[in-house]
This record gives C-alpha cells, sequence and structure tokens, in this order.
C-alpha cells in the first residue's frame, strides 16, 4: 500500500434549503455528515452516489472551493480547511479538478492557449517562452496540436473540450486531480477514450485522482477503490474487487443490483 | 405477431442543405408487444427518426423521403389535425427531460387529465376516476394528483409522465431516452415499469437510447445507427451476443462491463472508415 495523500477528517456540511408550497420554510440539508476518506498516492478512489447524495459537494470542499462547517483536510502536512489567502493558493497547483460538463467550465471568450496557461501564469511558474513550451506539450500530450491554441472552445467537440479541460487542469503537474464526473456528458466512445487518456496521464505524471461519478460500470474499470455516499453519509468503503464481489450494505447491493444490462453484457 | 409500424426508406435532411442526409434510407417494422431499440450516439439520427415517426420534426428539417405506416396508414402528409388525434391517442410519447415536459403551474391530475378530456371526452367523476386508476398504474398513490411536478422526485415525475402517454390505452409507445436523467435505481425501476406495462397492453415499444446496458434490459429487437444509417438490426441477443457490423462490435467493446474484465477500447474511426469503404 502506498502511502496516503490526501486525507479528510469529518468532513461536515450543510445548506439550507427552501422547502414546503412558495418555499416559505426552510429546512437544512445535510450535504457532508462526518464524512471521512484517504487517497493514497498514484491510485483512484472513486466516489458513487446517486444525486443528492452529497458527492460533489465532497469533491468541493476537498478543494476548499466551498467553504466547509468542521472537518480537515490533510494535504502535505497541513490542514488546507485552515490555510486562506496565498498560503491556499500555493497548494491549490497541487490540488486540481476536472469538471463534468467541458461546455460549462471552458470560458467561451478565451482561446484555448490562454485556458490552458492561465494557471501557469498565476503561479509564475517559468518565462513566458517556458510556459508557452508547456503549454504545447501539454496540448499535444492529451491528443491536441499547437494549432489549437489560437482556437475558442466552440470551435472543439465535447472529447476535445474534456480534453482541454484535462490539459488545463494537469499543465500545472499537480499531485491531486479532483475528477467530477468527467466522463458523464459524452458519447460512449470519446468516454472509452477520455478514461483511457486519464489512466496513462496517471502513471505518467504520478497522479492521485479523486473520482466522482455515478456510473457503476465507469468506476469498476478506473478505481482502485471505492466509497459509497448515501444522504450525505459516506456508508461503504473498500477495494474495487471488495465492494463489487461482497458489497457489504444493502444500498450498495441495490446500487450494484441497477446496473443497466449487468448480466446480459457480462464478459 | 401484428406488424403495427413499418418505416420505410424515411430520409431527413436540413430545409437548406438537402443533401446533407441526417437519417438516411432507414426502414424497419414494429409489432405489437415487442420493444425495438434504436441505439446510436449523438448525431446518428436516432431521436430524428422518432421524431419523423410522430411528425414532429423541427421546421429546420425536413423528411425529404419515406413512408411510416402506421396500423396502415401512412402518416406521412396527412394533416396537422389527424396527426394530433394519434399523438396522445393511438401513439404515446415519453421524453427525456421530465422536468421539462411538465407545466410547473398545474397539478399532475390537471396534467394527465387534459388528454383524457382532448381523446376521450371525459368530464366530472369519470375524469377523476380515471386519473386514479392511471397513477395506481405506474406507482404513485392516487391522493398525489393534487401536487405540482416540483413536489416530485425526478422518478416520480418521469410516472407521471408515463400514466400520461398510457391515458388513452396507445397501441404504441415512443420513448426517447425517458431514463437518461435518473439514478440508475430509478432507471431500474421505470425501465422495469414500461416492460410490465408493454405486456399487460400488450404495446409496441419504440425505445431510443445511446446505453448498451439499457437496450440489454428491455429491447426485443435492436436496430444499431451510425451517422444516420441503420448499419445493423436484429434480434437483441443476435446483436449484442454475435454483432455483425464492425461498428456495432466497436461500440460495443467501448462499453464499460460492470465486472472490469474487459478492457475498454476506443473506436478506431480511421479503421473504421476503411473497413466501410472496403
Amino acid at each position: 500500500m502506498s502511502e496516503i495523500i490526501l486525507s479528510a477528517r469529518n468532513l461536515t456540511k450543510s445548506y439550507k434549503q427552501r422547502s414546503g408550497r412558495f418555499g416559505l420554510g426552510t429546512m437544512l440539508v445535510k450535504a457532508l455528515d462526518h464524512v471521512s476518506l484517504d487517497l493514497r498516492q498514484g491510485s483512484t478512489l472513486a466516489v458513487v452516489g446517486e444525486s443528492g447524495s452529497g458527492k460533489s459537494t465532497l469533491a468541493r470542499c476537498l478543494l476548499q472551493l466551498l467553504p466547509l462547517d468542521a472537518g480537515e483536510v490533510l494535504f502535505q502536512g497541513q490542514d488546507l480547511a485552515k490555510l486562506s489567502g496565498s498560503a491556499l493558493r500555493e497548494q491549490r497547483r497541487y490540488l486540481q479538478m476536472v469538471f463534468q460538463d467541458p461546455f460549462a467550465s471552458l470560458n467561451p471568450r478565451m482561446r484555448v492557449g490562454q485556458i490552458v496557461g492561465e494557471g501557469l501564469l498565476i503561479h509564475q511558474l517559468g518565462t513566458r517562452d517556458e510556459q508557452h513550451d508547456k503549454v504545447v506539450r501539454m496540448l499535444q500530450r492529451v491528443g491536441l496540436s499547437e494549432a489549437d491554441m489560437q482556437k475558442y472552445p466552440h470551435q472543439f467537440s465535447g472529447g476535445q473540450r474534456q480534453r482541454v479541460g484535462i490539459a488545463r487542469a494537469l499543465v500545472l503537474e499537480p499531485k491531486v486531480v479532483v475528477c467530477d464526473e468527467p466522463v458523464s456528458a459524452l458519447d460512449v466512445s470519446i468516454q472509452a477514450q477520455i478514461l483511457l487518456l486519464l489512466k496513462e496521464l496517471q502513471q505518467e505524471m504520478a497522479l492521485s485522482y479523486l473520482f466522482i461519478s455515478h456510473d457503476l460500470r465507469v468506476v469498476r474499470h478506473v478505481a482502485d477503490e471505492v466509497a459509497v455516499m448515501y444522504q450525505g453519509k459516506l456508508i461503504e468503503q473498500g477495494s474495487v474487487e471488495s465492494i463489487y464481489d461482497a458489497p457489504a450494505q444493502e444500498y450498495t447491493r441495490n446500487l450494484l443490483q441497477s446496473i443497466p444490462g449487468r448480466r446480459a453484457l457480462a464478459a | 405477431m401484428t406488424e403495427l409500424l413499418r418505416i420505410e426508406g424515411l430520409t431527413v435532411t436540413p430545409q437548406n442543405a438537402p443533401d446533407k442526409l441526417l437519417v438516411n434510407n432507414v426502414s424497419f417494422t414494429l409489432e405489437s408487444g415487442k420493444t425495438t431499440c434504436v441505439v446510436g450516439e449523438s448525431g446518428s439520427g436516432k431521436s430524428l427518426t422518432a421524431l419523423s415517426v410522430m411528425g414532429l420534426l423541427s421546421s429546420q428539417l425536413r423528411l425529404a423521403q419515406g413512408k411510416v405506416i402506421f396500423q396502415g396508414q401512412d402518416l406521412v402528409g396527412i394533416s396537422n389535425d389527424e396527426l394530433r388525434k394519434i399523438r396522445g391517442g393511438r401513439i404515446g410519447m415519453i421524453f427525456q427531460e421530465p422536468m421539462t415536459s411538465l407545466n410547473p403551474v398545474l397539478t399532475i391530475g390537471k396534467q394527465i387529465g387534459e388528454t383524457l378530456i382532448v381523446h376521450q371526452g371525459l368530464r366530472g367523476q369519470a375524469l377523476k376516476a380515471r386519473i386514479a386508476a392511471l397513477l395506481e398504474q405506474v406507482g404513485i398513490p392516487a391522493s398525489r394528483a393534487n401536487s405540482y411536478p416540483d413536489e416530485l422526485s425526478g422518478g416520480q415525475r418521469q410516472r407521471v409522465m408515463i400514466a400520461m402517454s398510457i391515458a388513452c390505452e396507445p397501441v404504441m409507445l415512443i420513448a426517447d431516452e425517458p431514463t437518461t436523467a435518473l439514478d440508475v435505481t430509478v432507471q431500474a425501476q421505470i425501465l422495469a415499469l414500461l416492460n410490465e406495462l408493454k405486456t399487460r397492453m400488450n404495446m409496441a415499444m419504440l425505445f431510443i437510447t445511446h446505453d448498451f446496458g439499457v437496450v440489454a434490459d428491455i429491447a426485443d429487437d435492436v436496430v444499431v445507427m451510425f451517422r444516420g444509417e441503420i448499419v445493423e438490426s436484429g434480434p437483441v441477443a443476435d446483436v449484442l451476443h454475435n454483432p455483425q457490423h464492425p461498428y456495432t462490435q466497436a461500440l460495443l467493446a467501448c462499453v464499460p462491463d460492470a465486472d472490469g474484465k474487459r478492457p475498454l477500447k476506443p473506436i478506431d474511426y480511421a479503421w473504421l472508415n476503411e473497413g466501410a469503404a472496403a
């Protein structure tokens, strides 16, 4: 077992939600209820759950994109929840995110070269020439070309845009990448390409992935470990084999039973 | 085996680009009591095929050629009034997004009732009783008839859509990705419900999906579309386990299996194009 690179302890986060007719009442929703997990260096931890289970809140809270109510996120010996300003920004370089919707997560007014290079600029990594070279190399690595730097996001297909999103995250040479449903908006043939690309890059760059997904077929292929979320709680976690072959919780069993075409499409 | 619908040589083009064949010479048939899945990736023409059958193509598009013979009558070229009587009557429809398909300011009972008033002229107690019966049929307590769509979960909304679509006891149901927006456990419930209704009402179902897993669970017959054309069709077991066309083979190889035993293989389009040319 490799060492733990990111560790979350007792993460708690509640939202106020309008409820009742005309939304006159409010009710407290526990999006994260004492969630603890460990991500191991170089491995993929998949967080699975249905809508409203809190998995995307977890992703955002881990990266401090949303403030936590309580709990700590330990990364490189520091509690990210306690960092602020420049100290947090410094760590963010090592913690990147790939988003679900490559249509919504890329600025339509920026050229791809700017989008991918922006992180390097913000973190002041290298000279302008070095930054340019890095962007070119990264784009080529994800299957795009130098000429694509001059293009705008709308000139690309969904799969290519997700490649831009991956290049944007990885050009900073992060250690941890949170992938929030990175392939669920893509056609199945494109999905396979992107999953394989993510796997290759993980090996080349020694990345650790936190992979948020509702698709248990995809998770079976990418994950080393799986954590199952239900109503803000982490109800079960373990190696991908143990969860799929011998789920302990009724809810997990139900999820696995619901995979469409499970028996008919078995290899 | 009663043939209910026969699609012949269906061809759809944009109004302003008659050479661009979005749906190209598509033909297949539907039988009562059977589900035919049209499967393909985005841009394959699967949804346009369904829309053409219902006469709901957008004004930007043109049904350039083809026949849609439903119970012996060609639906192509008949008047909108006649089509409207058939849609919601003998042909039921369900779409992907239950929230955008429902009116947020009307109770679900009212919305189910609209269909019954228009097509069957039901009123008063008879109408109320029929709405209650329909809700029960799709697994929603009849007491929820006075609820608004935002008070229901996604799965319940899709059940309401199904209640509306079967209100007039259609002989055919057209479902365009009806479970794509739903959670996996809810999807399994909705697929089971559709299957049950199909059998009980002996409906023919035209089911559009991009997911081979869903195909495996619900289809009797499969039509695989690629770039506007049918590349392969046949009984579900044949297509899934013994695919003949290189595109079907490649598409199946991209689908992650639930046991993680088969390595993922992306489609090699260069090879496929060569194969198609050869």
